[in-house]
């Protein structure tokens, strides 16, 4: 398999941005994460590691090392609970506990019917509005837990 | 708090500040025309942000302009050259970059644009931590504006002047904050940093030198370049000079980022500025400057928050995140948080902190949990002597190692209770802190 065209256009243009082809990769693996199914696959790091003229073990290398690059499959929506110290001290605990309450998913883990994947993450940038979750890349802040069950029961 | 003068966040608060039109109408770009038709020269610009005394905003206080003429001249050393903007924010606590590339990108571009012209560099990499998906959206905008207006690329404004501004998406790493960090995973690698020397200056990005500033650093070199060094004196200390973002989070009843001048006191910032500590409680501690930074009791809150103040009391001003405390918190809990964080942020290659990092971890979640020893507050203690401090490549030991100092030095009765006990001194008899909050991996 290859990578789809648009990507390979898109990496073609990301490529001007920097004297050297590794320098995309980060970039790269974003988009294809966006694209390809919500993680990099083994497929992907293959196809990558064409793209960019590295060994296969190369793109797992620096995939793996980043937090943000999925290794499996997540469910159908990633919700991801800051419980660093900010969101601590403001009740990130109980925010957790109604997360995988409402979503059925056990931290780390995704839902039996495959809706949810829940995730800890450390500190966000968001800790003036604590506490705070990341749902499907967009930031939901000064968070209660009812107010989360208000927003994961709206998700489709 | 009495009024002070601002300049930070005055076209933030502006609605559609993050326009092209709105911004310029409120005076951006300003700094980077008045240096081009004035034909300012770059050596003139760093001269200026050096008399203005300005040090670095992302943690480690160093001076701007002294940074800035590390550069080697390019008369002897053509090689190309960059800037780096540090966009990571990742400091646990800190939330004010941010605010700036959201609520004002045309102020954040004019800086980068000011502070490679001063350098002279023909790239400049914004590296955003990819969680910040809104603030890079709105820079990547914004940079669309400006480069169609002819304000990045080529010939800027007409002039000699070449410069383009890329963007660039980590993927969560707090290590890649570190400058030598965010360089390799600038690169597609993974964020190790490297040991110095060399230093960026003459070794940077992709064997180049590069300059690596925090986004509010060159925020602040356009206000310097149009008002002028006596000015940016005028606020502040003699060593910490102009304004500052002060993130403030936890107990708090107004959390926040505010726009305060150096040498405000904490007490000012927790009792005026965020309206006291929440539910009418009293304070126990407060971290000054993000989760690196050594904790505080309260009995220091009428210490200015400037550098050398900060420093006095043995802790680090760092990035002015405020962390505040209040009297029911477990100061314990609060450091396994802490302490499981610098563990899973460790990149592996010293092994004082490789080790270092997991040990303290498991101390703290010891006692925490009512199974810690006495022995285990001093083995706390002499462990993070053995990280910090320079011990290893970075500094990520240090911010790991410190803290546990400082807890420990201030803090011992809480850790003893908990020891002879058996328990959490702050939790109902009997129950313990659910599993499920945080003992695994982020991945
Ligand atoms: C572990 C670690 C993490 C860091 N994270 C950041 C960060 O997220 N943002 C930042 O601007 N500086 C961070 N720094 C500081 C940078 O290494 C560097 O000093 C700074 O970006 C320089 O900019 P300045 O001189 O403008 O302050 C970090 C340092 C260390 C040791
Ligand atoms: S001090 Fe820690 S984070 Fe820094 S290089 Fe060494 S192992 Fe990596
Ligand atoms: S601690 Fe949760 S966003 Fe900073």
């Amino acid at each position: 398999m290859a990578l789809p065209q648009n990507l390979v256009a898109e990496f073609n243009e990301l490529l001007t941005h920097y004297p050297h082809k590794q320098a995309a990769l980060i970039p790269a693996l974003h988009r294809c994460q966006e694209e390809l199914g919500g993680w990099i696959s083994p497929q992907t790091m293959e196809d990558c590691a064409a793209f960019f003229g590295l060994e296969p073990v190369e793109v797992y290398g620096v995939a793996s090392f980043y937090p943000m690059f999925r290794m499996r499959p997540p469910g159908k929506h990633v919700v991801s609970v800051c419980h660093n110290i900010s969101c601590a001290l403001r009740g990130s605990d109980e925010l957790l506990a109604k997360v995988c309450e409402v979503t059925g998913a056990p931290v780390h883990g995704t839902s039996a019917d495959g809706r949810f994947s829940v995730n800890t993450v450390e500190c966000q940038g968001a800790c003036a509005n604590a506490p705070m979750f990341d749902l499907d890349g967009v930031y939901h802040e000064d968070l209660t837990p009812e107010k989360a069950a208000r927003i994961l029961g709206e998700v489709k | 708090m009495s009024q002070h003068p601002t300049y930070l966040l005055d076209r933030a608060k502006i609605e559609g500040a993050h326009t092209l039109a709105v911004a310029q109408k409120h005076g951006a770009y300003e700094a980077l025309r008045k240096i081009l038709k004035e034909g300012i020269t770059y050596a003139q610009v760093i001269q200026v942000v050096k008399d203005s005394g300005l040090r670095g905003r992302g943690g480690a206080g160093f001076p701007t302009g002294m940074k800035w003429s590390f550069m080697p001249d390019p008369a002897k050393d053509p090689r190309p050259r960059y800037l780096a903007v540090n966009a990571d924010e990742s400091e646990p606590g800190t939330c004010k970059d941010r605010v700036l590339m959201e609520q004002d990108p045309h102020g954040f571009i004019e800086g980068c644009l000011v502070a490679a012209y001063a350098i002279r560099a023909q790239a400049v990499y914004i590296y955003v931590r990819g969680e910040y998906r809104h603030p890079y959206n709105r820079v990547f905008q914004a940079l669309a504006e400006a480069r169609k207006a002819g304000l990045v690329g080529k010939r800027i404004l007409g002039s000699d002047f070449d410069c383009e501004v890329w963007m660039h998406k980590g993927a969560g790493a707090y290590i890649c904050g570190e400058e030598t960090g965010l360089m390799e995973s600038l690169e597609g690698k993974r964020g190790h940093p490297r040991p110095k020397p060399p230093f960026p200056a003459m070794f940077g990005l992709w064997g180049q030198p590069t300059t690596v500033n925090n986004v509010e650093t060159v925020f602040n070199a356009p206000f310097i370049v149009n008002r002028g060094a006596a000015w940016f004196q005028s606020m502040g200390t003699k060593t910490s000079t102009g304004n500052l973002l002060v993130g403030v989070s936890g107990h708090v009843n107004r959390p926040g980022v505010y726009e305060l001048p150096f040498g405000v006191s904490c007490r000012e910032i927790v009792e005026d500025v965020c309206g006291g500590v929440w539910k009418g409680k009293r304070l126990k501690g407060f971290f000054p400057g993000g989760s690196s930074t050594g904790v505080l009791p309260a009995s220091f809150l009428d210490t200015k928050l400037e550098h050398d103040a900060i420093k006095a009391t043995g802790s680090m001003l760092g990035t002015a995140a405020m962390i505040v405390m209040d009297e029911d918190t477990c100061m314990v809990r609060a450091h396994e948080i802490i302490a499981r964080f610098y563990e899973h942020e460790s990149c592996g290659q010293c092994s004082q902190c490789r080790e270092g990092t997991q040990w303290l971890h498991q101390i703290f979640r010891r006692i925490e949990n009512g199974e810690g020893r006495h022995e285990d507050i001093d083995m706390l203690v002499t462990l993070s002597q053995g990280m910090a401090p320079g011990k290893t490549i970075c500094a990520l030991s240090d911010a790991a190692a410190i803290p546990t100092l400082a807890v420990v030095k201030h803090f011992r009765s809480e850790f003893q209770e908990h020891v002879e006990k058996g328990a959490c001194p702050h939790l109902p008899a009997g129950t313990r802190r659910p599993v499920l909050a945080g003992h695994g991996a982020a991945h």
